[in-house]
């Protein structure tokens, strides 16, 4: 019998960690099936964060660096200016990018370095139980602002792809979600681009992608979807913010 | 090869190109910017990578990535500098890459002064970041020997796939002296199989990581990095053992401080005194094993140090209570002056000579 389909090599066969209707696998088949489709698996070093996705260096098949929290993108910077012919990401969290990481963050796109940012946007830290992220919506619960976020008391949520976009080596930003099968296949262009953008040398390539977390949102995966599309998706609107295509 | 007369940081600078140093990554902090600065003009012509980061923080962790990549690497600072560096010390420890860490000390603590200093000693001897971890320590006591130990301590790094910190001072970095770079010998290294630098389709990933959930697991890493701090004990303690024949004082001092005590030693001969110095060249491992071999006539230790005393707890390990101690040091970039040294040496042994 003809195989039609079957599972990317992009990931390997360990067992994902995650919670029930968590989108991480999502996004991580996703990096994965594109890394397999432009061929270079064997060029790419992945960079693990701290936070839920902080183990995907045993999913992804790549070589994988597990880096400090908030770290990666010099981490990466690191890597990618001594072996230049490699394909360098790094997938992050809310917590590692926004909050302790922004300083590299925004460095590595200032330098305009040849690396892909993948920005796993779920509003919480996940992996310490649900802790108030700088991505926290106003009014939303966690375990740090019990009674929801007060933008007095903690500010208001940040727009990482929006501050991205302003940075003139940030060549490609768009902000995407995995709510839906439509929205799914739209991030894999995206994310896809991304790569492009640095297997052809046109700079930092970044894309948010918005995820739920259904355990510390303590919702069904089904309601999170729903949570997700009424609530994140207003505060954080889809789209491309930036293409050096077309630019 | 002439000699050249080379500012200390540039010596070190240059000494990182000759040893093939692939990449460099640093910022900004008195007083070792010549050591950027050179390798930002010079390193990219050798074929290198220089990178000024965003931050110390920054800076260490592109050595981290570089260093995961198989690359030889190297960052350099300052004090402050450095302990924003710890955390990534300790995860390229905990990873086992090699790196090279260069520290011209200044005073502190918190900012402190820009002047030299002796006050990172239990930094750089006990770990310095999070966990049960150690770096092998040189301290060169004048602008050739941090050429030299900068030179070895790429192949060291590599041997043992640690951090090695070259431990120098505002005033080694500073000064000029005349410094010739000579032809090492070299270690034999195995290739780096274990680095992340692409599959090529040709093996199973390689994982650069410090992370052990599981605590078995964890512990065997520990054991691992235990059993590499031994072999290092055994094989790399390094010292100089100056006018040790029949010292009635033995001077302890290593770096800047050594250079003075050599000095102070001079006088107190003169005064019919004799004295002696162990000078560490490795402050980790310390040279314990220098400590039995101080002859009889020895009527006790003095550990120097431009610190409030950071070496004495070293000394007494290796003196195991054989001679009294005392210590003599100057604090926050204050030079000591031999005639103070002496003054300490005289009121030890006591009597009006």
């Amino acid at each position: 019998m003809a195989i039609v389909f079957g599972k990317t090599k992009g990931l390997t066969d360990v067992e994902f960690h995650y919670c029930p209707g968590c989108t991480h696998g999502i996004i991580h088949r996703l990096v994965a099936e594109i890394i397999e489709e432009l061929d270079v698996i064997g060029d790419a070093i992945g960079m693990a964060s701290v936070g839920c996705s902080g183990l995907n260096y045993d999913y992804f098949s790549c070589d994988m660096q597990q880096c400090a929290h908030g770290r990666a993108p010099a981490v990466a910077t690191g890597a990618k200016r001594y072996l230049p012919d490699s394909v360098v990401f790094t997938y992050q969290g809310d917590g590692d990018l926004a909050s302790i990481g922004t300083a590299e963050a925004v460095h590595v796109a200032h330098r305009g370095e040849l690396i892909t940012t993948i920005f796993v946007n779920n509003a919480i830290y996940g992996m310490t139980g649900g802790q108030m992220a700088p991505t926290t919506l106003i009014g939303q619960r966690a375990t740090t602002c019990q009674d929801g976020r007060s933008a007095k008391q903690a500010g208001n949520p940040l727009r990482m792809a929006e501050i991205m976009a302003t940075i003139e080596g940030a060549a490609f930003v768009e902000r995407v979600s995995v709510d839906s099968p439509a929205n799914v296949r739209k991030a894999k262009k995206a994310i896809k681009k991304a790569f492009e953008c640095q297997l052809q040398g046109k700079g930092y390539s970044f894309v948010e992608v918005l995820s739920t977390c259904p355990t510390n949102w303590a919702m069904t995966p089904v309601d999170a979807l729903e949570w997700l599309r009424e609530n994140m998706i207003p505060y954080y609107p889809l789209g491309n913010l930036r293409d050096p295509w077309k630019e | 090869m002439a000699k050249m007369l080379m500012k200390g940081n540039e010596a070190v600078a240059q000494a990182a190109i000759r040893a093939g140093c692939d990449a460099f990554f640093g910022y900004p902090i008195t007083p070792q910017n010549e050591v950027p600065e050179y390798l930002s003009r010079e390193l990219p012509k050798a074929g290198g990578v220089f990178v000024q980061a965003e931050s110390e923080v920054a800076a260490i962790n592109m050595v981290y990535g570089a260093a995961g990549a198989g690359a030889r690497v190297m960052t350099s600072s300052s004090s402050p500098g450095i302990s924003l560096k710890q955390e990534g010390i300790s995860y390229i420890a905990g990873a086992e890459l090699p790196a090279v860490i260069v520290n011209m000390v200044r005073g502190g603590s918190g900012l402190g002064s820009i002047q030299a200093s002796q006050c990172d000693y239990y930094q750089a001897t006990r770990g310095g970041g999070n966990g049960d971890y150690r770096t092998l320590v040189y301290a060169p006591a004048n602008v050739q020997e941090a050429a030299d130990l900068v030179m070895e301590a790429f192949d060291v790094a590599d041997y043992y796939r640690n951090p090695v910190v070259v431990l120098g001072d505002g005033m080694i970095g500073q000064m000029m002296e005349p410094v010739e770079f000579r032809e090492r010998s070299k270690r034999k290294l195995k290739e780096k199989t274990w680095a992340a630098s692409g599959t090529k389709g040709k093996r199973e990933h390689n994982v650069i990581n410090s992370l052990r959930l599981d605590p078995e697991e964890l512990e065997v890493l520990n054991d691992k990095l235990q059993a590499k701090y031994e072999m290092m004990e055994k094989d790399e303690a390094r010292c100089e053992m100056y006018k040790m024949e029949n010292p009635e004082i033995v001077f302890v001092a290593y770096g800047t401080t050594s250079r003075i005590v050599k000095n102070a030693i001079d006088l107190l001969e003169a005064e019919g005194i004799t004295a002696g110095l162990i000078r560490p060249i490795t402050l980790y491992p310390f040279p314990k094993k220098a400590f039995d071999e101080i002859p009889e006539t020895a009527k006790g230790i003095i550990g120097v140090e431009m610190s409030e005393g950071q070496i004495m707890d070293d000394i007494e390990i290796s003196n195991k209570g054989r001679f009294p101690t005392r210590f003599y040091g100057r604090a926050g970039g204050v030079i000591p002056k031999p005639k103070e040294i002496v003054d300490v040496a005289k009121s030890m042994i006591g009597g009006g000579r």
